[in-house]
């Protein structure tokens, strides 16, 4: 019996030890590896806020550990002292927890506020949700594209976002926490990211069907390349193709498959259907596709053209029993679109 | 039993129930020990299909990518795994222990509207039945306009917009087909359900209290239970017409929740937390209570600070109303609001702490008995000050924007509501079995039960902090291989089967005990409260006479006094007491006469199943069904007595 | 009420089943106050469509709720006969309690079926589905006290008649109903007035 009770606490003791060696390397998804001033803000208030918590954890476990060693029931051992209470003590563990809490909630408010303030000279980018994937915006710039956020590196960027249908929840652990994208109403979010580099987002709200397959990402350039990016995506993609080319025949079937009804290619079909879809003009440019689910390669489009719901179920885009042929056609018209 | 006088039948509408063994003196019992061992098996075999739902999640989980569940199963799966657990395990566990102890220890003979009692639970089994009947009726498929590569099969066919069925993806756009209307019309039933049952504690409470049992006198049982039928009564209005606004956006083409027709999706969850934490605090002040039962009674001392106890369950009860948008920090809510709820949130934390700190106090310096209750009610402490704590990291808004959504979130409330709630409700189990059964259950099983859990649970749920922090959303049928996450995965899906198989040793245990346990002594426990004055099992009328209580934990001051140095003294005359005790409780002097049984609670319930398809398939026929049981229910009720009349009319014509 | 009469309990005074139904009567402030919350919300949004303003008639209602507010005297007449004993005043009150718990219902009725006629329904807007969902609501309880009334009347007609400490006791049904009635009051302030 006290045998088992000395492995249980030692248990108890090593569990914060174990939370420390136990962290993921290399998780791209890590909150804890922060990569930008807002994130790295939030970081330090949960770091000391945590080790507050160890201690109070210890505290509170050594009292029970001790307890249930040096105040077991062993032979012998006459009946406890019959103590109801001790005003002075039980005054303290309830005012010492106030002024912790307190000395805690200094900075908590502060960073409340200053999380919420908007940059000065940000980059403005609108985010729409939308089941299941993010749709970009940026209104300076008048360009419209889907699952890879770009943005310049070492400037404060601010997100407006709405969602046009359920409840999506924006995050890029790395770079900020999440913020809802509500249906009619605006929300705010400021992103910075210190360096070049790519970042994970995920939608975290519960959304629908295919919720854990929305996903996203930030790519956030040096200055220069993100004008060139910027100039890149302003210009139309390339109506007429070389004539009997295999993107040529893919333009084709991009035009009279259906997928106009939802797709647009600016310069080759700028007419938005009622349903909206990503914006295709630089589709080859991104490396990820399907709400980020999916690596933008040859494989994967072909499974994706093939049958949209099996890999999302209760996607907006149907099966359109494309052949081979023209499934291949698609995805080299869609290679060329840079 | 011979003094019991039988009941005389009378024809009503139908002739009076007067079984009192057998399946229908179980159907038409008013007895609220009756009721609530059938709360307890009802909610235990709820709580048995909410497990094996978590495990078919956890083997989904169990690697990346993994394809053993579709995207529809998975969502239907924790959609019905979190309502369970919620509606149909923990509170009508808690509910058992409510129904069982209240009026043993007040001393009252049962609660206050013994026939509503019955309603109350009846209703509860209607309601949980009306909503598993979507595995067989409902129907579940994409959004409107979206495209399925499969059937949804059986098991999809569930409610899926998560137990919290955020507006408007739980809407008819989002969420067609019928699954969700089971799930709004089932939580409405049992939210009636509780509603009846707090509306009958909080009556019982106040005036069904034995002679001398003041208010500060009253176990802290007692106390808690009271704080959660207050919870119920104040929070569940406010999910109900929620719930009816969802119906209403559902079946009759409103715009509570839709943006479209001028409604607001944020306004659910508003409502829907200011229910949801409150029903926080309702699942797991009862577990405060069993704790504070069991660890004066194992440590041979009084609880600390019995004062501070009870108003510090009040306390968090009270500032319960005052949290709920904490759980929307992500929101669409003001920073100045953030500010505002994270501090009330913090303030929560002190009331929490004091109860902690008491309990430590309770065991420092004591004669800690180390059986299976006890274990229990020590890993509760040591499990609950972990989900505590990792609740206070949710109070710093910035940090909690990271945490939210994650199963950073899914960890804490686990460590609260399993280390909590359930490891309280399992050593209450443990505590009480003898009261309930009259045997005793065997200890070595039950602390080989009490090391697999506590191994399995923090396998489960440990790991879940770190993959939450580093990047698992919670709710997501898949993830990526590349976010790193399938190790721990495993590990938690292997903790899972861990804990189902302490699971099983906990029934075998129970099956075994309550055929060849030991026969349970008078008081085993050496206990301090009045249900511990009473025979095991409990006799039919619980007290033989009134008890008068003179003091808090009157029976610990019965049989103990103190020496000059405070210590207890076991008074020379305990031990004739307790020999009196038996002899008086198995023997009344007086006639008893009991609330007779009845088919009115039974038939009553029965009816609003059919409201409920009727409002989803819009069927006249099914309503009047419904209609015509709740009117035969409730007049039959109205004229029918009580306690029967010994002699009457009828009989004497 | 268990255990026979002669168990004794802590006094509190206050009969268990008038306790019973304070209980249950301050629940119910929180399901009107949020039904209300609700409809105040919206009220002062913004939205395009036909709005309550425009098809209310506020004299017809002042009477109806007029009626409905006669009905409590009445009913504190019916508890007074029956103070004194006096079982044929008693259920002549308790009918008139019904009757006009019944015309306002009517006259709801008749409130509702102009207003759908004015494009008014309760799926049209925000507006309309929390009027009607509050008022309906309210409605729902007036209907449930009218067969509660009704009932009492009927287990007067038999012939113990009606006590204070019967089954279905005049009293807590008093209770009910004067409550339904002053939470009229505040729905048509709330929902016309303001």
């Amino acid at each position: 019996m006290n045998k088992k009770g000395l492995f249980k606490y030692k248990n108890f003791s090593v569990l914060s030890l174990i939370f420390l060696t136990a962290c993921i390397e290399n998780a791209p998804m890590d909150s804890l590896s922060p990569a930008g001033p807002y994130a790295r803000q939030i970081d330090e208030l949960f770091w000391l806020t945590f080790w507050i918590a160890v201690g109070v954890f210890f505290l509170v476990m050594g009292v029970l550990v001790f307890s249930v060693f040096y105040f077991r029931d062993m032979p012998g051992k006459p009946e406890p002292k019959q103590i109801h209470g001790n005003n002075v003590l039980e005054l303290m563990w309830t005012i010492i927890p106030v002024l912790i809490l307190a000395a805690i909630a200094v900075p908590t408010v502060r960073t409340i506020f200053d999380l919420a303030k908007e940059p000065e000279d940000a980059l403005k980018i609108e985010v729409i949700g939308h089941q299941w994937w993010f749709e970009y915006k940026y209104p300076e710039y008048g360009i419209t594209t889907a699952n890879v956020m770009v943005i310049p590196e070492d400037t404060p960027v601010r997100l407006e976002m709405w969602s046009n249908d359920v409840l999506h929840n924006y995050w890029v652990p790395k770079l900020n926490g999440k913020r809802y994208l509500v249906p009619g109403q605006k929300t705010y979010l400021n992103l910075h990211a210190d360096g070049a580099d790519e970042f994970w987002a995920q939608c975290g709200e519960y959304c629908g069907l295919s919720h854990s397959k929305m996903r996203g990402r930030v790519l956030s350039l040096t200055q220069e390349d993100f004008e060139k990016w910027i100039n890149n995506e302003k210009l139309n993609a390339e109506k007429d193709l070389p004539e009997s080319s295999l993107a040529a025949e893919g333009q084709q079937v991009y035009l009279n498959a259906g997928c106009t009804q939802c797709h647009v290619i600016n310069g080759v079909w700028d007419i938005q259907g009622d349903r909206i879809a990503p914006n295709l003009t630089h589709f080859a440019n991104r490396n990820v596709f399907a709400g980020a689910a999916l690596k933008n390669n040859k494989e994967n489009l072909t499974k994706w053209l093939a049958n949209p719901p099996e890999i999302k179920p209760g996607t907006f885009m149907p099966n359109l029993e494309l052949t081979e042929k023209e499934i291949e056609a698609l995805i080299a018209y869609l290679g060329t679109l840079k | 039993m011979t003094k019991i006088i039988e009941p005389a039948k009378r024809t009503n509408i139908f002739r009076r129930p007067s079984s009192e063994y057998g399946f229908w003196s179980w159907v038409t019992t008013v007895d609220h020990k009756k009721i609530g061992i059938m709360y307890g098996y009802a909610a235990f075999f709820f709580l048995l299909i909410g497990g094996l739902e978590a495990l078919v999640l956890r083997i989904q989980l169990a690697q990346p990518d993994n394809s053993f569940l579709s995207a529809a199963e998975y969502n239907a799966m924790f959609t019905m795994h979190g309502t369970t657990m919620v509606f149909l395990a923990i509170m009508p566990i808690s509910a058992a222990f409510f129904n069982y102890l209240l009026p043993l220890q007040i001393g009252a003979r049962d609660v206050a509207f013994p026939r509503l009692n019955a309603l109350s639970f009846w209703l509860w089994v209607a309601g949980g039945l009306f909503l598993y009947s979507t595995f067989i009726f409902g129907t579940a498929g994409a959004p409107e306009g979206g495209y399925l590569a499969e059937e949804v099969g059986w098991l999809g066919n569930a409610p899926n917009g998560g137990w919290f069925g955020y507006q408007p993806n739980a809407g008819f756009k989002y969420s067609p087909g019928t699954a969700m209307d089971y799930w709004a019309l089932g939580l409405q039933i049992l939210g009636i359900s509780s509603l009846v049952s707090a509306f009958n504690f909080i009556v019982t409470i106040i005036n069904m209290r034995t002679k001398g049992m003041r208010f500060m006198r009253m176990p802290v049982f007692t106390w808690m239970t009271f704080a959660v039928a207050f919870l119920l009564a104040f929070s569940l209005p406010i999910i109900a017409i929620a719930l009816f606004y969802v119906t209403f956006d559902r079946q009759f083409g409103t715009t509570f929740f839709l943006t479209e027709g001028g409604g607001d999706p944020v306004l659910w969850q508003h409502l829907f937390w200011l229910f949801g934490h409150p029903e926080v605090y309702i699942l797991i002040l009862p577990a405060f209570g069993v704790v504070s039962e069991i660890l004066p009674t194992f440590s041979r001392k009084p609880l600390f600070g019995y004062a501070a106890i009870v108003f510090a369950g009040f306390g968090i009860a009270f500032i319960g109303f005052g949290v709920w948008a904490h759980h929307m920090f992500a929101s669409a809510i003001s920073p100045v609001a953030q500010a505002g709820f994270g501090l009330s949130t913090m303030v929560i934390a002190v009331p929490t702490g004091v109860k902690i700190f008491n309990w430590l106090g309770t065991i420092w310096g004591g004669k800690l008995n180390l059986k299976t209750p006890m274990l229990f009610a020590l890993g509760f402490i040591g499990m609950f000050v972990i989900g505590g704590l990792s609740g206070v990291t949710h109070s710093i808004v910035p940090a909690d924007t990271q945490q939210t959504d994650t199963y950073y979130i899914v960890a804490h409330f686990h460590y609260v509501l399993f280390g909590g709630a359930m490891f309280g409700i399992f050593g209450g189990l443990y505590y009480w079995f003898p009261k309930v059964w009259g045997r005793m259950y065997n200890e070595t099983l039950g602390q080989i039960h009490f090391w697999t859990m506590m191994i399995g649970f923090n396998l489960t749920f440990g790991p879940m902090h770190w993959l939450g922090l580093q990047g698992q959303v919670r709710r997501t049928w898949v993830y990526a291989e590349e976010t790193n996450l399938g190790f721990w995965n495993l590990i938690v899906s292997i903790g899972a089967f861990i804990i189902a198989l302490s699971i099983l040793i906990f029934m075998a245990n129970w099956i075994y005990s309550r055929r060849k346990g030991e026969k349970a002594p008078f008081d085993p426990w050496d206990a301090r409260t009045i249900e511990w004055t009473i025979p095991s099992p409990t006799p039919v009328w619980n007290f033989s006479k009134a008890p008068e209580v003179k003091a808090l934990d009157d029976f610990w001051h019965a049989k103990y006094d103190e020496d000059e140095e405070g210590r207890a003294v076991r008074r020379d005359t305990a031990d004739a007491l307790l020999l009196q005790l038996e002899e008086e409780g198995l023997n009344p002097e007086e006639e008893i006469e009991l609330p007779n049984p009845s088919y009115f609670p039974i038939i009553l319930a029965s009816g609003l199943p059919f409201f409920g398809y009727a409002v989803i398939y819009k069927s006249i026929p099914l309503a009047l069904i419904g209609a015509v049981l709740l009117l035969v229910g409730s007049f039959g009720w109205a004229i029918e007595p009580l306690e029967e009349e010994f002699t009457t009319k009828e009989e004497e014509e | 009420m268990s255990g026979g009469h002669d168990y004794p309990h802590e006094p509190t005074g206050v009969e268990t089943r008038k306790l019973g139904m304070w209980v249950f009567l301050s629940t119910e402030i929180l399901f009107f106050g949020t039904l209300i919350t609700t409809f105040l919300l919206f009220k002062g949004r913004d939205f395009p469509g036909i709005k309550l303003t425009d098809v209310y008639d506020i004299p017809f209602t002042s009477i109806s709720s007029f009626i409905l507010l006669m009905s409590s005297l009445t009913m504190v007449l019916a508890h007074n006969a029956l103070e004194n004993e006096d079982q044929e005043k008693t259920r002549v009150w308790l009918l008139a309690t019904a009757m006009l718990g019944a015309i306002f219902l009517a006259g709801q009725i008749y409130e509702f079926t102009e207003f759908y006629h004015k494009g008014f329904e309760l799926s049209t807007n925000i507006f309309s589905s929390t009027f009607y969902v509050l008022t309906g609501f309210h409605g729902l309880h007036v209907f449930i006290g009218v067969v509660f009334l009704i009932g009492l009347w009927a287990i007067g007609q038999r012939q113990q008649g009606l006590s204070l400490d019967g089954g279905m006791n005049l009293e807590f049904i008093a209770l009910y109903w004067h409550f339904v009635d002053i939470v009229w009051i505040v729905l048509f302030t709330v929902v016309y007035l303001i």
